[in-house]
């Protein structure tokens, strides 16, 4: 008995749960004598996991970004690496800074906020400033994720938010500061993205002028052009969703119906008037589409839950991205359709519920 | 540039226009005494009168279908101020009543038979096997009171145990209906010696499973004047009509007797020694 | 056929290795044995002895408190030492008799005489199965006899013999199909005739092959019976799962099976409704599995009823040092006990040990809508967003949501990345929406 009420030290209190308002208790230490005091832990059913955790599912999606983040930093040189290293680390310190103020649990160790640096660095031009990219971090981790409760609350995708804010408030350093893709950096020149190339001239000729060969299509597959860090490798990317697909962290849903809704739509225009619209194609694989579509579109966060919300997301995304390239005022549209879209999920989600298992069709029921 | 602003201004007229006519359409008779009840109501919106909410007391108030002292969160002063409001006479009425949680088996003092891992809630726990202390009587301490109180009366102290604060308690009766063990009850607020136990196992087993628990040794039912307190089925029951004097805790082998008022809550003992900070 | 997958599902690590091929081993009788007096789902029953009462195997000690009940028999002849509470499977703390075997293990009067089945009505076979306290062996411990008596007017055209057992570990109804095939049979076939069914399928899921092969071979010569492979996913076992994945009926929610004309049974309660009716012999032992990586040698047990987990534990070797969780049942479906002081009652049908390091701690993490518990839900709900409603106290929105027709299946807490206790919330709010409906009739 003696033994057993001395037993509370401080470890054995309810450890708090990561995110959670209310921490769920854990149990203790087991008792060191055998037959003195509690010996089982008891819970609810179930009693077994599968083992995932939202940090494994975090670092798979880092994994999953590896690949496009090297190679930004193979044909933008040490400025991507650097952009990198100050977003991720900058992301970090906000996150714990902000936990620690607002007494939550200091949880780095989920990496939410690596990826949220990282994501926000791969949307940034590798020309960004360094307090360019720490104003971005503050408003992505901050603002759009701790203010609203941190991790789970957030109605916005952070480093969207991050994004946006910048591309606002700082335009010339987030759209006019390009340099061509070159080996590690080396010859870099200040040049033009192919979005905005496409809609100067528009503006200037009166009708588009792209080149869109073979060559630039290769070009634009591989990421060989200007661009934020991240958005410049198709295959890259591409391969990194196949991953998550494959790991099963993302569903195909997402990515399927936005790039295939921005392909559709700008090529029925491109059908019927090719001078003023661009080939599908070339719409599909330049700005940000790819790396929005497989990784800021499909943040768990801020997008739907159901099978059908899901897709309608997708198709939204899409819809809003070509509206905002062919007639607003910005080249690229692919962050404020995400942003745009995560305003609505809970509408969606709403009027989305599934069907639960042999429901009663009322309709039917009363006639 | 003119056209805009002609535009804008036509704009603004049809739209005043449309909200004149709706708030003639869709306006509301009001009672102006009920506005003024209401705002004399503590405006907490508790609950504690059974209405939802303090304007809809308000309403009832002044059409007469409540009572004057219909809030019990606001006491004889609101009372007081209503019944000025309503020109009625507001006579007085019976002692102000607080919570009391009737258990004082913190982690410290009171064993536990397993570890328990799931919601954050007393409700939740109590379906496990009614929860995780030894004595299936006591406070979980998780801490459900605490949070539906709407006026922060009631505290958390280390190794878990509820204890209301007597000074901030309204007697809105919430924490009452939470608590899934049933063991806060309301209490005179002018009555300082308090059972805080509501075990009904017998003596030695309660003695096993609590330090403090009330193990039916009749000796403060011997002490305090007749009737004042009774024995339930292995407990020590009070009774609030009676004053009982101080000396009576002392008698209490187990410490479970208590008199508040002199300092703060009613739980100091064990846990500041054992507790430590939370 | 067979072949039909129902909506959503799990795959857990089965672990049944640890078990299948052990043969079912009956246990001595233990030095003494807790029987319970709620033994079944629905009115419990009533206790009919007291302290010092002398009872013979299969007397009854509690007589049914209604309709939806049935009687609870001594399970060995002793004396009732005692009266008292103790922490039922189930997960309260409940009445029970404490029972001193005398080691006579004599019968009662009348019962275990073999008797032909031949001429008894419907009726009279549903008064023989309530007398001998026949219930739903696979967990629910629903009385059997309720079931078999659908309203009239319900027109009911297929049997199910549940043996998928899908419930990782468990390997109790594997073992009895593998080994009284049988006399689940005649059981079955007592079953269809009371309801006049001509088909019966046995549903055994495709990791039992030895158990599909027998029950094959066994159902050969009789008419309208036939085994049917089921996929392996959690949860086959469930009958509305399993019923769809056969016949793709779907049971309406807040229905039964039998409002889709099917009658589902398990492998367990058929084998013991067969014997009651033939020998007259209550329902007074099953077989336990008793496994899990914190027992020494994991076995099927045929025990007594009220068997205390200790005496189980120590059939079986002992626990391995660090066992930290002990379950009633499956580890998906199955209530963790706090003691080895609760017993066997007759929907015990597994005790899981596992080991420190094996128990998934819940820690309620915010939900990061992942949407891996809607993938995973059998019964198509939200999970996310009912236990975030449910989180806030907000009950009447999980009701909107369905909450009720959640069959705590575990799947959602299964793959929740955030580790909240989906199931424990449910459990939660489903009392609550009953409180409000009592309130607002």
């Amino acid at each position: 008995m003696e033994d057993n009420m001395e037993g509370k030290t401080p470890e054995e209190k309810p450890a708090a749960g990561v995110a959670a308002e209310k921490p769920a208790p854990r149990p203790g230490p087991m008792p060191k004598k055998a037959g003195v005091g509690p010996r089982f832990v008891v819970s609810s059913s179930p009693h077994v996991h599968d083992g995932r955790t939202v940090s494994q599912i975090m670092r798979l999606v880092i994994i999953a970004l590896a690949p496009a983040a090297l190679y930004s930093i193979y044909i933008f040189g040490l400025d991507a690496l650097r952009v990198l290293m100050i977003s991720i680390a900058s992301a970090m310190i906000f996150e714990a800074i902000s936990q620690k103020i607002m007494k939550r649990p200091v949880a780095l160790r989920d990496s939410s906020a690596v990826l949220t640096g990282l994501l926000l660095a791969m949307n940034l031009p590798s020309t960004s400033p360094w307090w360019l990219i720490v104003v971005g971090n503050f408003f992505a981790i901050v603002i759009a994720k701790q203010l609203y409760g941190g991790l789970g609350y957030n109605p916005f995708n952070p480093a969207l938010v991050g994004r946006v804010v910048l591309l606002i408030s700082f335009p010339v350093h987030m759209t006019a500061r390009w340099v061509t893709a070159s080996r590690f950096g080396t010859d870099a020149v200040t040049t033009a993205t192919p979005l905005s190339r496409m809609k100067d001239s528009l503006a200037t000729l009166g009708h588009i002028d792209i080149a869109f060969g073979r060559g630039e299509i290769f070009d634009l597959l591989i990421g060989n052009r200007a661009g934020c860090l991240g958005e410049t490798s198709i295959v890259l990317l591409a391969l990194g969703g196949l991953f998550l697909i494959w790991k099963r962290v993302i569903s195909w849903r997402i990515p399927v119906m936005f790039i295939g809704a921005v392909w559709a739509m700008t090529g029925i225009f491109h059908l019927f008037d090719p001078a003023h619209y661009a080939d599908p194609s070339f719409h599909v694989i330049t700005g940000g589409l790819f790396i929005g579509a497989i990784f800021m579109a499909t943040d768990y966060v801020t997008s739907p839950v159901t099978k059908k919300g899901i897709l309608i997301f997708g198709a939204g995304c899409g819809v809003i991205t070509v509206l905002i390239r062919l007639w607003g005022a910005y080249p690229e549209g692919v962050s404020f359709a995400i942003l745009l879209m995560n305003a609505t999920t809970p509408l969606i989600d709403r009027y989305t519920k599934p069907r639960v298992f042999g429901a009663v069709d009322t309709k039917k029921a009363a006639a | 540039m003119l056209t805009a602003v002609i535009a804008l201004a036509a704009l603004a007229l049809l739209a005043a226009f449309g909200l004149a006519i709706a708030a003639r359409v869709f306006a509301v008779p009001h009672n102006p005494k009920a506005d003024e009840i209401e705002e004399v109501l503590p405006g907490a919106n508790c609950g504690a009168c059974a209405l939802p909410g303090c304007a809809e007391l308000a309403k009832r108030i002044a059409e007469v279908k409540a009572d004057i002292d219909a809030c019990p969160v606001g006491g004889e002063s609101v009372a007081q101020a209503i019944a000025v409001i309503m020109g009625m006479e507001f006579e007085g009425g019976a002692d102000r009543e607080v919570a009391l949680v009737l258990c004082k088996g913190s982690d410290q003092v009171a064993a536990k038979r397993f570890f328990y891992n799931g919601i954050y809630d007393c409700n939740s726990a109590a379906l496990i096997f009614g929860g995780d202390k030894a004595c299936t009587y006591g406070c979980l301490g998780l801490g459900t009171c605490a949070g539906v109180c709407p006026f922060g009366a009631i505290d958390m102290v280390p190794g878990g145990l509820a204890v209301v604060d007597p000074e901030k308690c309204t007697g809105c009766t919430k924490c009452v209906a939470s608590c899934p063990k049933g063991i806060i009850r309301m209490v005179p607020a002018s009555r300082k010696l308090h059972i805080l136990c509501s075990s009904h196992d017998k003596g030695g087993v309660a003695r096993k499973h609590c330090k403090v628990a009330c193990i039916g040794c009749m000796k403060c039912v011997k002490a305090a004047p007749e009737g004042a307190i009774t024995m339930d089925d292995f407990l020590a029951v009070v009774d609030y009509s009676f004053e009982i004097p101080a000396e009576v805790a002392a008698e209490c082998p187990m410490n479970t007797i208590v008199v508040t008022g002199e300092a703060a809550g009613a739980c100091e003992e064990p846990s500041a020694a054992a507790g430590g900070d939370a | 056929m067979g072949s039909g997958r129902f909506f959503g599902g799990i795959h857990p690590s089965y672990n049944k290795g640890l078990a299948d091929s052990s043969a079912i081993v009956e246990m001595p009788l233990p030095e003494r044995l807790v029987v319970f007096f709620a033994q079944n789902l629905g009115a419990p029953s009533q206790p009919v002895v007291k302290k010092g009462d002398e009872v013979k195997k299969g007397q009854v000690i509690a007589e049914a408190g209604g309709f939806v009940s049935t009687p609870v028999h001594a399970p060995t002849s002793g004396t009732i030492d005692s009266i008292g509470i103790y922490p039922s499977p189930v997960g309260v703390d409940a009445p029970a008799a404490v029972l001193t075997p005398d080691g006579k293990d004599e019968w009662f009067e009348g019962c275990s005489v073999e008797r032909s089945s031949e001429g008894l009505d419907v009726g009279q076979i549903k008064e023989i199965i309530h007398d001998n306290g026949i219930v739903g062996m696979g967990g629910a411990t629903f009385p059997t006899h309720v079931k078999l008596s659908p309203p009239a007017g319900k027109k009911m055209d297929l049997l199910v013999i549940n043996g998928a057992e899908c419930e990782p570990y468990l390997t109790a109804d594997h073992r009895l199909m593998v080994e009284h095939a049988e006399g689940i049979l005649d059981g079955a076939a007592l079953f269809a005739a009371v309801i006049g069914v001509g088909r019966v399928v046995i549903a055994i899921e495709k990791n039992k092959p030895d158990a599909i092969e027998v029950m094959r071979k066994a159902v050969a010569g009789r008419q309208g019976f036939s085994v049917e492979a089921m996929g392996v996913i959690y949860p086959q076992g469930a009958e509305k799962q399993l019923i769809f994945a056969l016949t793709k009926r779907k049971v309406p929610a807040g229905g039964l099976p039998m409002d889709v004309g099917v009658l589902v049974h398990n492998v367990g309660t058929a084998l013991a409704a067969g014997e009651a009716v033939r020998y007259n012999r209550p329902l007074i032992q099953r077989v336990v599995t008793v496994t899990g990586s914190g027992i020494r040698e994991p076995k099927n047990i045929l025990a007594r009823v009220g068997t205390r987990f200790e005496d189980l534990v120590k059939f079986c070797g002992g626990l391995e040092g660090d066992a930290a969780k002990c379950i009633n049942g499956g580890p998906m479906m199955g209530v963790a006990q706090y003691s080895l002081d609760a017993a066997v009652t007759k929907g015990t049908s597994g005790l899981v040990i596992l080991r420190q390091e094996e128990v998934a701690q819940f820690v309620s993490d915010a939900c990061i809508r992942c949407a891996r518990c809607l993938e995973a839900c059998p019964m198509r709900l939200n999970p996310s967003a009912l236990s975030i409603f449910i989180e806030k106290m907000r009950f009447e929105d999980a009701n909107e949501y369905n909450v009720m027709d959640c069959i705590e299946c575990g799947c959602c807490a299964y793959v929740c990345p955030s580790r909240r206790p989906m199931v424990h919330h449910f459990r939660r709010a489903k009392a609550e929406v009953r409180k409000l409906q009592r309130k607002t009739g």
